[in-house]
């Protein structure tokens, strides 16, 4: 039922001149402007180019956001996700008026607070107390709407004894606290949150889902989240957005975005093979996630043999090149890392997982060339695979998280 | 990065949509309406700007011994200065007016301009950090700067009465009249004037920092086009239409001739004055609004 939608966006579009602001600019300014008198099309807009942030350009002018079209629906928690540069920012701030699209439009029903950082406005030299009520008022509160909720604010943020305090004076945590409370006290009907939490001890993230949980289930009020921490958007978010390039790339339930977004990459998934450029002295030139047969493979059992492997070329003049091979879980959470020096020339590398070391799980590879506190050559980290529980002793608990490895613990038992 | 302008695309409505249109609360599009200036939504956050006015002046004096005392320092020296250079080092002519009073009257008047000018012009630069996070309407930041310098106006414009009530007392030279009703329009017309101003030149450098260079001394240079040293009397009639096609003169000429009686008044000039106030203020904030949607993008 389209009378329920909260917000809707409709071909939204948003377009970035890219390199420095200065000489040229009048003269752009001029013909676009002439363009425009002739009522003909924008000169720049049309060699636009989607925004691909690895990929060498050639225009000056890029789509951070092209052709985006979604629907929320009220009382829905959406998280957005994607990885950097996919416009996932830009796509708020537009929800959050900081900016104008190019093109299209977004429709709204309600209210919207945006909290695109916390702690906007307030200012050093004044106190906890007036800071709450200057910060309050610039995310659209009134002055009586914040001095019934000024106690509620004062007893979340925990700094009650600094209230008197000028700012300049709380510790980096006391500060976010703070500055949260506001935030969470806020009433819109839609509230957009950028990545926020990830300020702040463990305990106070805690309690900043919780609230942000309580707002959209027991209030009702329509959440837009965009965050990296997929722990987060997992524990909140009951739809998600996948966003690449500035379009979007999926949308539903969350379960499947999350796993759409793991398994995209610029390239399949568990093999990638690129042709030996010459203008790069070092390349990685191909990356392949093998099973016990030499067979590429994504997916494993948890006692299957898992075997990497990847080509470098490294024929440039550096001293000092280091390859490392890292091991990721779904929240981009780092397992672990390995590094090894590189050799010159062409060099092949095998690398053996143990097996039954990993517990059913998706996982994402990457590997790294670099020479350390230098310089980061290349990073390739769109390899994923997943482990597939073929009857393991935990199988029974179901998708209960046990963690991410087999620990073998060496138990010893002492009957007393 | 400009881009909020670059395409029109005409907009058509799915005729499901148009059904419900109504619904909506809000639509976020590339281009309003010229006139489009959201006032209602400046009104909902009164609040603010008055918290704004508040932060100026808790922020300003704070961690100095003096505190609001500035208030008063500032204007006094800056007239004792200008007793020492201009009037008895210069000698230039305040139409027999008592040195101190006629500096003070000036200089009293012209710093809420300069003032209000300067602050208002780096609204969007200063404030690039909070524009960027966060939306509210972006009017109530030169408002409340329009507002606070015209309670430090206040302040001043009363140490300029205490003075002025001694020489009225003391001497007979000053002779203030009727026209004396006319300050409250003389300084709602000098801070639309200053904020219309400051508002096209806040706009303009978000793109072009060029600009903010020249507000500097062109503030400065202002002044000397502006009778606050001088009065206009005391140029020949060939030059003063030179200084009477600057706005500001004839507010400054008015103040100081309802005030104490000298100097030059004219209906015409004054109206010259509101007209120029008005279309300034008119174009500074259509210009304000447009580039408000999308200048964090060229900042």
């Amino acid at each position: 039922m389209s009378s329920s939608l909260a917000i809707q966006v409709e071909e939204l579009g948003k377009l970035y001149r890219l390199g420095e602001i200065g000489t040229g600019t009048l003269s752009h300014d001029l013909s676009r402007w002439w363009a425009r008198v002739r009522g003909r099309e924008d000169p720049f807009a049309t060699v636009g180019e989607a925004n691909d942030r690895t990929q060498k350009g050639q225009s000056d002018y890029v789509w951070s956001l092209k052709d985006v079209n979604f629907e929320v629906k009220q009382g829905e928690v959406l998280g957005i996700i994607g990885r950097n540069g996919a416009g996932k920012s830009t796509l708020l701030k537009i929800l959050s008026k900081v900016t104008a699209p190019t093109t299209g439009r977004v429709k709204v029903k309600g209210r919207i607070a945006s909290l695109l950082e916390v702690g906007t406005g307030f200012h050093p030299e004044l106190t906890g107390r007036e800071n709450i009520f200057l910060n309050g008022a610039i995310l659209g509160m009134s002055k009586a709407e914040i001095r019934s909720k000024f106690d509620e604010i004062v007893d979340f943020s925990g700094v009650e004894r600094y209230i008197d305090t000028p700012v300049k004076r709380y510790s980096s945590g006391m500060y976010v606290r703070l500055a949260f409370a506001v935030a969470a006290f806020l009433e819109p009907e839609i509230l957009i949150v950028d990545e926020v939490l990830a300020v702040g001890d463990a305990e106070f993230q805690k309690k900043c889902i919780g609230r942000m949980k309580d707002v959209s289930i027991n209030d009702g009020r329509t959440v837009l989240f965009v965050s990296h921490n997929m722990g987060a958007v997992s524990q909140l978010c009951t739809r998600g957005l996948l966003m690449k390039f500035g379009s979007v790339l999926a949308s539903g339930p969350l379960d499947e975005v999350m796993n759409r977004y793991l398994r995209e990459g610029t390239i399949s998934s568990s093999e990638y093979h690129t042709l030996d450029d010459q203008a790069k002295p070092v390349q990685i030139l191909d990356f392949t996630i093998e099973d016990a047969n030499n067979e590429i493979s994504s997916s494993f059992g948890h006692e299957d043999q898992i075997i990497v492997g990847f080509r470098i070329k490294d024929i440039s003049n550096d001293i000092g090149v280091i390859c490392s091979l890292g091991l990721q879980d779904i929240h981009e959470r780092k397992i672990f890392t390995e590094q090894i020096d590189l050799g010159k020339g062409y060099t092949s590398h095998m690398v053996q997982l143990p097996v039954g070391l990993l517990r059913p799980n998706s996982f994402r590879l990457s590997v790294a060339i670099h020479i350390p506190n230098v310089k980061v050559i290349e990073i390739l980290d769109s390899m994923s695979f997943e482990i597939v529980d073929r009857g393991s002793e935990f199988s029974i608990y179901g998708n209960t998280d046990n963690g991410f490895l087999f620990s073998r613990l060496g138990w010893k038992i002492t009957n007393e | 990065m400009d881009t909020t302008n670059v395409l029109t695309k005409p907009e058509q409505l799915s005729t499901e949509s148009s059904a419900q249109e109504d619904s909506w609360t809000e639509v976020i599009q590339p281009r309003t309406g010229l006139l489009d200036l959201g006032l209602a939504d400046v009104w909902r956050y009164r609040d603010l700007v008055m918290l704004f006015v508040r932060r100026d002046f808790v922020s300003t004096y704070k961690q100095t011994i003096l505190g609001p005392i500035w208030f008063f320092i500032q204007p006094l020296l800056t007239t004792l200065t200008y007793v020492v250079i201009f009037g008895n080092i210069a000698q230039l002519s305040t139409d027999g007016m008592p040195q101190l009073l006629f500096y003070m009257g000036g200089i009293t008047i012209w710093n809420y301009f300069a003032q209000t000018l300067t602050s208002t012009s780096t609204v969007f630069t200063a404030n690039a950090h909070i524009f960027g996070k966060v939306y509210f309407p972006r009017l109530t930041m030169p408002l409340s700067i329009v507002l606070s310098n015209l309670v430090r106006f206040g302040i001043q414009f009363a140490l300029f009465l205490m003075f002025w009530v001694y020489f009225l007392v003391t001497t007979e030279v000053v002779r203030p009249n009727a026209f004396i009703l006319l300050t409250p329009l003389l300084v709602v017309l000098m801070g639309l004037l200053s904020l219309g101003l400051g508002m096209i030149f806040s706009s303009l450098t978000t793109k072009y920092r060029d600009l903010a260079m020249l507000l500097t001394f062109g503030v400065q240079l202002l002044m000397y086009a502006t009778p606050v040293i001088y009065p206009l009397s005391s140029l020949s009639p060939k030059y003063q239409w030179l200084i009477i096609a600057n706005p500001v003169s004839s507010i400054v000429e008015t103040f100081r001739y309802a005030f104490l009686g000298a100097g030059t008044f004219s209906w015409g000039m004054l109206g010259y004055s509101a007209l120029m106030t008005l279309l300034i203020l008119m174009v500074g904030t259509i210009v304000f609004n447009k580039v408000q949607k999308s200048f964090t993008d060229t900042v």
